[in-house]
């Protein structure tokens, strides 16, 4: 029952470049990110992988940084909003993606990489493929509007 | 120009409260009530933790007061006897780890005598069970207009209906959090919020503190739909007595379930309506009662309450109108400002009602409010004249095209005669919202703004209004930048510190572009006059008048400043609640196209269209995106949002199992403006940003009625509830056509 837990030294490569930190065991991927390593991108909305704030990558595929267990990320990759460069934001900008910005980081996360992705709109539509990442301000049109207008742009020749 | 703060949101570097990093900080957590009702007897510390290395403070900490000052000064901080719902803060505990406090915190037990709660709203409470007045009644109210009782008498048709709401949660996305420290006397306290005055002057007062020694600032807030109007007053006290005690920064984050469980939700309400109608569906009277459920403390329910009631006549032409209403005491964690404030609950009621009248007399829906519809020189329930030029009738009949609704209606018919599970309908809501405080409100409180000028020409607004979402900063700068011919870049807003901004006013009630945004065109104004220009001055002449000014006057400020003032034309009557409500009204008509599958009873609305006039559009992304996010999240409370409630707290305060539409559950809306410039609203403005919750729930529940046949009169309408309706319905239908047949 007390404070007193067990940590262990992790490292893994963040945003490419190596990281040792250490954690306690029962420690979220979440809470190293933002507590530990100061990355405070990340949000946490839910805590239970409903929300999608939280969306990172690990070893490229997007995850829910508060269900993954911190120990489970050892030698393994993880990719973070603080990663991506801003001048590739603009469409969701103009559009309208972004209000209160809790939400944000997680759907744009998501938004990168369907974009890098884009054999998945062969199977699913933009909205099933957003459907993961709650966001209580826009009504969705601004975030998918400035997906499409992503997608759009790397189509063109 | 683009929302100043986007890139910074969009790129993760805006700091929330949750991510600023304080040394030395406590992390702090939150001991609560476990029934309903009942009086304290014993607070017993668990075993398991050294209880030493842990802060704790209980009402006795509290300087002043122990209230949390509102409208009324009944809520305590801490709970010190009585406990009055489940979620009651009776201990706050600190400690240097969030995870062990968070553990702590649930091993303090609350050992409470439990008394008779009060848990059903629409239910007149038994003696034992009174604990406010003599009846639990918050506020009574009532809106008289005409002979309602001879029109009813005379009506050659009365329809009644009885119509209930759900209580809905916010869900903004990033939860309640404040961080309290020490700047040598002075406490600063900074967190998510909409409303920093009414934070300072629920700290000044239980602080027993005075505004010198207090500071609040108003942190990056990631969304507030109302739920950041009162509540942050209380995780702010409750943060700052934990730093007090401590002695060392202090920050309280909830989380998502505490989130949901402890803090404010929408209304729920009761509303009936009895209309006497003539027999080509002109309104002779309505007669409307409407009950909210206000929780365990007053807070801001007889505000609320007043909206409801205010906008529960709907936006139509009736000379005989009475509506009463009243707020009442529940042991239910109290229920609070939530987008719409009122208006949404009883305009469901109104627009579902009117398609319920339609129908028993054989009307298109369309023609009904056609009908009805208020004209320039009609008056509202208060005898507020409506002229302002706005043809009511034309904005919904350009919803109507706009959406195609005869087309679907003909293609719906087509549709539902041949398929066997699935059934197709449109449905129409026309409705309005009245911005700005009620009645005389904004003249109480007497907003200020001021706009300094920077010895660099650059000019800096300061207000109390705090961005959340909704594009307070966006709209602010480009408000000041036309006012002055200024680029938007030598425009600053600043942050919303009480140290530094005067008080203009709550970010609240569709009032801040509006209502705040006039505050600065007259600042700029009177910023412009005191570097001794003209009116018409604009640009690089303001710019080097301001930098002229400080080179005359080295060391001082130059500060334009405005305070509200009344239009001349608005007079409002708080006892009779007669006069003008608003000073004006923003005007819309929604259709919601929806698909209701018969095998599992789920509806889906797979085409909406919102049109309305407001004023004038400031930001044209920014108003769409309003717009988008109050129907959706209108959708929601119409679908899916159901707050279940067991012991007068919700039982399902989890994302997985109160569900919020998605992306995949709601089409793109599409939205259109209609323009007709308010003469005392920025630029010509007037408010939207509650107007869009308003209308979703009715125009989807009038699609589902048009679908089925089936006649859904309480919202959330779920796939059990739709089911239960229509298996009812089925069965009731024999019995019905031949009580038809009979009479």
């Amino acid at each position: 029952m007390s404070g007193g837990t067990e940590t262990l030294l992790l490292s893994f490569t963040l945003n490419g470049t190596p990281v040792t930190v250490t954690v306690d065991v029962t420690e979220r991927l979440l809470d190293v990110l933002r507590y530990r390593l100061g990355l405070t991108g990340t949000k946490e909305g839910c805590a239970e992988g409903e929300c999608g704030a939280c969306t990172v990558y690990l070893d490229g595929l997007p995850v829910d940084a508060c269900l993954v267990p911190a120990y489970q990320v050892r030698q393994r990759g993880v990719t973070t909003i603080e990663a991506l460069d801003p001048a590739t934001l603009d469409t969701l900008l103009t559009e309208g993606a972004t209000q209160c910005g809790a939400c944000t980081p997680g759907v744009v996360m998501t938004a990168r990489w369907i974009e890098e992705h884009p054999e998945l709109l062969e199977t699913h539509t933009l909205r099933e493929l957003m459907a993961g990442n709650l966001c209580r301000c826009t009504g969705y049109d601004g975030i998918v509007d400035g997906v499409r207008r992503a997608l759009d742009r790397r189509n063109a020749p | 120009m683009q929302r100043r703060e986007g890139l910074a949101k969009l790129t993760g570097r805006e700091r929330y409260v949750d991510d600023l990093v304080v040394e030395g900080c406590l992390w702090g957590a939150t001991v609560r009530a476990t029934v309903p009702r009942g009086r304290i007897e014993e607070i017993r510390f668990g075993e398991g933790f050294d209880w030493s290395a842990f802060v704790a403070v209980d009402h006795r900490d509290i300087p002043g007061p122990n209230v949390i000052a509102l409208i009324e000064r009944d809520q305590p901080v801490l709970a010190a006897r009585d406990v009055r719902h489940v979620h009651e803060a009776v201990l706050l505990l600190a400690h240097p780890s969030r995870d062990t406090v968070r553990r702590a915190a649930r091993a303090v037990q609350v050992v409470v005598d439990a008394e008779p709660a009060v848990l059903d709203f629409r239910v007149p409470p038994r003696p034992e069970q009174v604990q406010y007045g003599a009846d639990n009644v918050l506020k009574h109210l009532h809106i008289e207009k005409g002979d309602v009782d001879r029109a009813l008498a005379d009506a050659p048709h009365v329809i009644e209906g009885v119509y209930e709401t759900g209580a809905q949660e916010h869900v903004y996305l990033e939860t309640q959090g404040m961080l309290a420290w020490f700047d040598g006397d002075v406490l600063v306290v900074k967190g998510s919020m909409q409303c920093p005055y009414y934070v300072l002057r629920a700290l000044t007062h239980a602080l027993a503190r005075d505004e010198r020694r207090v500071r609040v600032i108003q942190a990056p807030t990631g969304g507030g739909f109302g739920g950041k109007e009162e509540y942050p007053s209380t995780i702010a006290l409750h943060t700052a007595l934990l730093a007090l005690k401590a002695g060392r920064p202090v920050k309280m984050i909830y989380d998502r379930g505490e989130d949901m469980a402890a803090t404010t939700k929408r209304h729920p309400a009761w509303i009936r309506h009895r209309t006497g109608v003539d027999d080509d569906g002109g309104l002779l009277a309505q007669d409307i009662e409407v009950v909210i459920d206000g929780g365990a403390y007053v807070t801001l329910s007889p505000v609320v309450l007043s909206r409801a009631v205010i906008h529960a006549g709907g936006p139509y032409d009736c000379a005989n109108v009475r509506i009463a209403g009243r707020a009442m005491l529940t042991n239910a964690v109290p229920f609070g400002a939530f987008r719409g404030f009122g208006a949404p609950q009883t305009q469901f009621a109104t627009e579902r009602h009117m398609d319920v009248i339609a129908r028993a007399l054989d009307m298109d829906p369309v023609d009904l409010r056609r009908r009805n519809l208020l004209r320039d020189g009609q008056t509202t329930s208060t005898g507020q004249i409506i002229r302002d030029g706005t043809d009511r009738v034309a904005v919904m009949e350009r919803a109507l095209v706009r959406s195609r609704y005869r087309e679907r209606q003909a293609a719906h018919a087509a549709f539902n005669a041949t398929h066997r599970t699935r059934r197709r309908g449109v449905g129409l809501a026309t409705f309005y919202h009245g911005a700005g405080f009620t009645g005389s409100g904004e003249v109480t409180l007497r907003s200020v703004v001021h706009v300094a000028g920077w010895p660099d020409g650059r000019v800096e607004i300061l207000s109390a209004n705090i961005e959340m979402g909704q594009g307070t900063l966006t709209v602010f700068t480009q408000i000041a930048a036309a006012r002055l011919g200024y680029v938007p870049d030598d425009i600053v807003v600043a942050e919303a510190d009480t140290a530094r901004v005067p008080d203009s006013g709550p970010t609240v009630a569709s009032r801040t572009a509006m209502i705040v945004g006039r505050l600065i065109e007259r600042a700029c104004d009177d910023l412009r006059r005191q570097v001794g220009l003209d009116p018409d001055a604009r640009g690089a002449t303001v710019r080097a008048a301001i930098v002229r000014w400080h080179r005359e006057h080295p060391g001082e400020s130059l500060m334009g400043r405005s305070q509200y003032e009344t239009p001349q034309d608005v007079s409002w009557d708080e006892q009779t609640y007669r006069g003008d409500a608003y000073g004006t009204f923003a005007w819309a008509a929604y259709v919601a196209d929806v698909e209701v599958d018969l095998r599992t009873y789920a509806t889906r609305v797979v085409d909406f269209t919102a049109v309305q006039e407001i004023g004038k559009v400031l930001h044209p992304t920014l108003a769409r995106g309003q717009v988008q996010g109050g129907v959706v999240q209108g959708i929601g409370w119409a679908l899916m949002e159901e707050c279940r409630f067991e012991q007068g707290a919700m039982s399902n305060p989890q994302l997985t199992n109160y569900v919020i539409p998605t992306s995949d559950d709601v089409p793109p809306i599409t939205v259109e403006f209609l323009e007709n410039p308010y003469r005392h609203g920025a630029q010509g403005a007037k408010g939207l940003g509650e107007l869009p919750i308003d209308g979703p729930a009715p125009a989807v529940l009038n699609a589902v009625a048009a679908a089925t046949g089936a006649d859904p009169r309480v919202i959330p309408l779920t796939p059990e509830r739709l089911m239960a309706l229509l298996e009812s319905e089925i069965e009731a239908a024999p019995a019905r056509a031949a009580g038809r047949g009979a009479a």
